[in-house]
């Protein structure tokens, strides 16, 4: 959570900073990171903004920003950036059902998404398909669990270890899953994924495959360098 | 090859170039005609800048250096840069 100092200007679900550290000696680094936190909504400027940083054990940025930030330190944050993956209920497509397909820490824009959704007490309905590793893995484990329903539906993917006793298979994403747990072609739905790059080509493949609109699905990759966590 | 992301992460060094967001603008690509969004763009950061490449022919489409006091934005792989203007 980025307190911002001149107040924050707001964003859209689904949009990115760039957080660029600098050292003594100059030497300068950047990083982008998606916004978590729903954007304001016509209410004052928001003071904060929140960001979801996974930490790379080889990464240059995030083990500053996890482990070594403390609170009161002032960071360099450059944004909000992008207008291309974003949900805006405001927009020509906001009552078009939403499906939301993250690897990972993917979510993280994804969940501002869905966050906006319940800010603005839209009735649009969304789908989520989150794949991860195990249960360990989950980020907004409780809030999702908390927010589901009314509209928002939740699949979990685990692809090593599911909940014990769940029963539930392992396994990656695919094409009955996206069928049983998506939307149909029919319904026109806006469709966004993000995770890794494999994950993300693996998904739209998947949702093109299905029959889906190429044009309406909305992709955001990341990787190790310079990417969004 | 998947040592690539995409092109959502040139916004911020191109918002520092251009008025408007350009994530969502279109090129055409010179070598094949197909037309994408910027952010839909294949981008390689591993150069010394950042390499956007098309994902229908893998042609290069832009490069991007950005330094602490200059910007190279090399578009020679872009036919047509088309921008949706605010307020339209």
């Amino acid at each position: 959570m980025a307190a911002v100092r001149d107040g924050w200007p707001g964003h859209l679900a689904g949009q990115h900073v760039d957080v660029r550290l600098t050292a003594e000696d100059g030497y300068s680094t950047e990083r982008s990171y998606s916004i978590a936190s729903a954007p304001p909504n016509g209410q004052a400027p928001s003071q904060t903004v929140e960001l979801t940083v996974q930490r790379l054990p080889d990464g240059e940025v995030s083990p500053y920003l996890t482990q070594t930030l403390q609170v009161g330190y002032p960071l360099e944050l450059r944004g909000p950036i992008g207008g291309w993956f974003v949900w805006d209920p405001g927009g020509p497509r906001a009552a078009a059902p939403v499906l939301l397909v993250a690897g990972g820490s993917g979510v993280v824009p994804l969940m501002a998404m869905i966050r906006e959704r319940a800010a603005v007490g839209s009735h649009t309905p969304f789908r989520l398909i989150y794949s991860v590793r195990d249960p360990a893995a989950l980020l907004y484990g409780d809030e999702l669990a908390r927010r589901a329903g009314d509209g928002l539906e939740v699949r979990y993917v685990y692809t090593r270890t599911a909940p014990p006793g769940s029963g539930q298979p392992t396994g990656r994403i695919n094409a009955a899953l996206i069928a049983s747990a998506g939307w149909p072609p029919e319904e026109s739905p806006a469709m966004f994924a993000c995770g890794p790059t494999g994950f993300v080509e693996a998904a739209a493949d998947l949702l093109v495959r299905g029959g889906q609109n190429p044009g309406a699905i909305k992709t955001e990759r990341f990787g190790p360098t310079g990417g969004k966590a | 090859m998947s040592d690539y992301m995409d092109g959502n992460m040139l916004g911020g060094t191109l918002g520092e170039l251009f008025s408007m967001d350009v994530t969502s603008a279109t090129v055409t690509c010179v070598s094949c005609g197909a037309s994408w969004a910027i952010a839909q763009t294949r981008v390689y950061p591993h150069a010394p800048g950042m390499v956007a490449r098309c994902p229908t022919c893998d042609a290069v489409l832009l490069r991007l250096v950005r330094s602490p006091d200059r910007a190279w934005l090399d578009l020679r792989g872009v036919t047509c840069l088309q921008l949706a203007m605010p307020g339209s």
